[in-house]
């Protein structure tokens, strides 16, 4: 019963490769005050493409897509003077690769109160791979309501999609190899906000839970 | 971990790991679509050997909302009544394909006898007099939710502790989250090594009930009172049944537990069980939600 | 079995563990010891670095022939305890029908002479059917061919306190003993396993020590009280060996015997709910293991019996509450008593043939059996390999069931040769 920590998931690898690594001579690809106007253009964006954003409700993907929604939260609402419903949207029993590893610890899940019925979600998460989390979490949002329209708002991208999905807001595209992680590091959990790029390290087993969450 | 026999298998952290799964997961049982996709392509046995409607409902609920295959497998009018032994039951499950299978029975060890048999996931749902770990996950889980904490809960299991497959399961996964158990039972109805759990013992339920944030009801079977376990049904309401006037003493936020059925009138009467303190039928919604934390944990990975 | 008449010189063994010498046996019986002896038409068994026992002697097997041939015959466990070592046996009642009356005990008597490896002393029932109601017909099968000397109940206590103070005095007619099964019934309803910490963590009904030694009490004083002999099988417990000393030492003519098993295993065997560690008494702790020991060490415990207890796959492969009690012991036994007391220096090898052998004989009045390795006595005669060790292989043993609960466990001590009258029943470590 011994469940995978959150922070070693990495459903959105490619091939369902698990949990990369930090690399240790990693290159910073997106520092602090980067990341900090990438978001605050994805806020803009939101709000453009929304229409000033009345219907839309931010759902981050566990874990580290879940500061990040509260981090565009925060940006549209210092614009709209409104509050904007946020919350979370755990994946984890929607994965495609749960057979691939022990059973995971689950994340949370928060619906606000308004619920998501025909609201136009926009889903957060740090790192765009695979595609696969986006799967899982369109699937999981199907069981919990009928929004009027979903839209995906991404850190990074990197690249690599083995399914038909694609970012709506991106701060930032990344051209990456697939032998290289990429490393998102949020104040939040990790006391700095960083993107890092580095070589994989050969899988070595499970270390020292990584601070990559693709 | 592979299987749940024994609720002392668990370590704390796995222990923990349950109950935050199971809170999780307890939402889904308020969506309308209360239903995951997670253990699809899987199949669940219940094997009950013996009758509990209400576990067997439980577990089916919960194998069937993580989308699991259910088959239910009683001892009545199956081949298990014509005197098939519980191996060849295990191999006939095993031909199967089951992934777990969920076990009650009344031989202690019968759960740690199938899962030598069987390749799946074994989980104890009830062996004789020895243990029933989802119930006392489902327990400590209901007090968590309730008073927001176990660390240094004292919890009161007053009853029939020495047949007691509830009492033994509580009292190690109380003690390992840190919550300090007694015992509170006539003499004749507590092991006679007590001693040496995790626990304290004592005779007198007025004594520990102010004392009590938790007082845990066993059911006690009247018939015990032909082994002279002890004089008369109404001598044990007297000393161990828990009126309205020991309500009245027990602290004010301290809650009442049952794992059901109730004997309404020898063991806890009518107007403690239906106040609002007490928990009863919240356990039975949180056994749900952590049976499917169990299936989940135990079926869900590889 | 064609070398009845055969001649044998054994050359270079340690009889009971002393010097090495030559034993050379003509006719059935030991005819010279010396060193260097000459080997005129004997066939020579080379024993050098084996120890010479008197052959073993068991006060308690269970042959379950009639009734169980599933489980075992006279025929397989005779085998089994040629193997063992065992040059006789005594078989107890409870077979179906039981051996309550001369004829199925002369029955008996008779397959385990066809069976020529082994000689088989039935013993008779104390109650018709072991129902502890009524007398069987004691002076009959004492009279019978198979000549009964002990009487037991065993797996039922004989626990009317009268029915057996009237076995008590009966069977002092014909020098008897009453070998009783001491477990106070009520005590010990639909008992799994002893009581204790074991037993309670796993939610099985207890057998507590005090069962036995109440009735072990009991009995002492009323064979004090009537002048009668009294065995307990199978002890298990401190208190047990305590009452025994006592008894003792005021002079009370009891006996006791232990098995192997409860001289090395512990109820915490229990945990894993494998039936092969159910057994009646149960597995004790070790608390009591060590007083077995000393017990068997000091003499107040007689000696070791096996208790050997074949059942069939299906009665172990279940749930533990429903699973038949008892354990094979024949073929370990003497491994067993060596890791237990030999090794551990609580017994010399001369000290374990008394407790194998000469003991048990006197108890159970088994004439040409028991006696010492001298010349003009019978030639009964085990040779053991004490320096060997090897894992136990259920499927190796010779019993045709395989619930040992010393399986994979690494024993000390093989078996080389048994001679039964001069016969060998075992050569080279292979039953003949």
């Amino acid at each position: 019963m011994c469940a995978q920590s959150r922070a070693e998931r990495d459903s959105d690898a490619p091939g369902g490769s698990a949990a990369e690594r930090v690399p240790e001579p990693a290159r910073t690809v997106l520092d602090g005050p980067e990341m900090q106007r990438a978001l605050t253009r994805i806020a803009h964006e939101v709000l453009e493409r929304t229409k000033g954003g009345a219907d839309v409700t931010l759902l981050g993907i566990p874990s580290r897509g879940v500061p990040l929604a509260a981090r565009l939260a925060e940006r549209i609402e210092r614009v709209e003077g409104r509050t904007v419903p946020q919350g979370s949207l755990d994946i984890t029993m929607y994965r495609d690769d749960l057979r691939l590893a022990p059973a995971r610890a689950l994340g949370r899940t928060e619906i606000p109160p308004e619920g998501v019925d025909g609201r136009l979600v926009v889903l957060v998460d740090d790192v765009l791979f695979s595609g696969r989390t986006v799967r899982a979490a369109l699937d999981a949002l199907n069981d919990i309501g009928r929004p009027r329209a979903v839209q995906l708002a991404i850190l990074v991208d990197r690249g690599h999609r083995e399914l038909p999905i694609r970012a709506d807001y991106v701060g930032k595209n990344l051209p990456t190899s697939l032998r290289e992680t990429v490393t998102v590091q949020l104040s939040e959990y990790d006391g700095t906000d960083a993107v890092l790029l580095g070589p994989a390290k050969p899988r070595a087993g499970a270390e020292s839970p990584a601070a990559e969450e693709a | 971990m592979r299987h749940l026999l024994s609720a002392g298998d668990l370590t704390r952290d796995e222990a923990l790991l349950v109950l935050d799964t199971a809170a999780e997961l307890a939402q889904v049982s308020g969506r309308s679509v209360k239903k995951l996709p997670t253990l699809r392509g899987r199949t669940v046995v219940n094997l009950f050997y013996e009758d509990s409607t209400r576990t067997r409902t439980s577990f089916e609920l919960a194998a069937k909302r993580l989308s699991a295959d259910v088959v239910n497998f009683s001892a009545k009018g199956s081949s298990v009544s014509k005197g098939e032994s519980l191996k060849d039951t295990a191999l006939t499950l095993q031909a199967m394909g089951a992934d777990g299978v969920v076990v009650r029975h009344s031989a202690s060890g019968a759960a740690h006898r199938l899962a030598e048999w069987v390749d799946g996931s074994v989980l104890n749902a009830g062996d004789g007099t020895h243990e029933h770990p989802t119930q006392a996950l489902l327990d400590v889980y209901t007090m968590r939710e309730r008073l927001g904490r176990l660390d240094g809960l004292r919890v009161a299991i007053v009853g029939d502790v020495l047949h007691s497959r509830v009492a033994r399961s509580n009292v190690l996964l109380l003690h390992t989250l840190g919550a300090e158990v007694t015992l509170v039972a006539p003499p004749t109805l507590v092991p006679v090594s007590v001693h040496t759990w995790p626990c304290s013992v004592s005779y007198d339920l007025d004594a520990v009930l102010p004392k009590s944030d938790v007082v845990m009801l066993l059911r006690v079977q009247a018939e015990r009172m032909h082994d002279a376990f002890f004089p008369t049904a109404r001598e044990y309401s007297r000393r161990y049944g828990l009126d309205g006037e020991r309500f009245a003493r027990m602290q004010d936020d301290a809650i009442v537990m049952h794992p059901g059925p109730m004997v309404r009138g020898m063991e806890i009467s009518a107007e403690v069980a239906d106040s609002a303190r007490s928990t009863v039928n919240e356990q039975v919604a949180n056994g749900v939600s952590v049976r499917m934390a169990v299936l989940y944990l135990l079926l869900g990975g590889s | 079995m064609t070398h009845s008449s055969a001649a044998y010189l054994i050359r270079g063994a340690r009889i009971a563990g002393g010097d090495p010498a030559d034993i050379l046996i003509r006719d059935g019986a030991i005819a010279e010891i010396g060193t260097g002896l000459g080997a005129a038409g004997a066939a020579v068994v080379e024993a050098d670095g084996l120890i010479a026992l008197p052959g073993l002697v068991d006060l308690h097997t269970h042959l379950r022939e009639p009734g169980r041939e599933d489980a075992e015959t006279v025929a397989s466990g005779t085998r089994a305890a040629a193997a063992g070592g065992y040059t006789a046996v005594h078989a107890m009642a409870n077979t179906d029908p039981v051996a309550d009356t001369a004829g199925v005990v002369e029955q008996v008597w008779r397959l385990g002479r066809e069976s020529g490896r082994c000689d088989v002393q039935p013993v008779g029932a104390v109650t018709r059917d072991l129902a502890g109601a009524q007398l069987a017909e004691l002076g009959a099968m004492a009279d019978s061919a198979a000549g009964v000397r002990v009487f037991s109940d065993d797996g039922h206590c004989v626990s009317d306190a009268l029915l057996m103070r009237r076995a008590l005095e009966y069977v002092k007619a014909f020098d008897g003993v009453v070998a009783q099964h001491a477990q106070e019934p009520r005590l010990t309803e639909n008992a799994q396993m002893n009581e204790g910490v074991v037993s309670d963590r796993l939610g099985l009904a207890g057998w507590p020590a005090v069962a036995e030694e109440a009735v072990i009490a009991r009995d002492c004083l009323l064979t004090e009280h009537v002048g009668s002999r009294l065995h307990v099988c199978h002890v298990s417990t401190k208190g047990s060996v305590q009452i025994l000393r006592w008894a003792k030492s005021r002079g009370c003519d009891v006996t006791a015997e232990v098995t192997p098993h409860h001289l090395l295993l512990t109820d915490d065997l229990a945990e894993s709910y494998d039936p092969v560690y159910k057994v009646n008494p149960p597995l004790r702790t070790a608390e009591d293991v060590q007083a077995l020991r000393e017990g068997l060490a000091d003499g107040t415990i007689d000696c070791v019996a096996t208790d050997h207890a074949p059942h069939p796959a299906e009665a172990k492969e279940t749930e533990w509450a429903t699973a038949a009690m008892g354990m094979l012991g024949l073929e370990t036994a003497l491994s067993v008593v060596q890791h237990t007391m030999v090794d551990t220096g609580l017994l010399d090898w001369a000290g374990l043939a008394r407790r194998m052998s000469a003991e048990p004989a006197r108890i159970g009045r088994l004439a040409g059996h028991g006696r010492p390795i001298a010349p003009g006595e019978p030639a009964n005669v085990t040779l053991y390999d004490a320096d060997t060790a090897s894992d136990i292989d259920p499927a190796a043993l010779a019993s045709k069931s395989a619930n040992t609960p010393f399986r994979g466990m690494r024993l000390p001590g093989s078996i080389q040769a048994t001679f039964l009258r001069g016969v060998p029943t075992v050569l080279d470590g292979k039953i003949q």
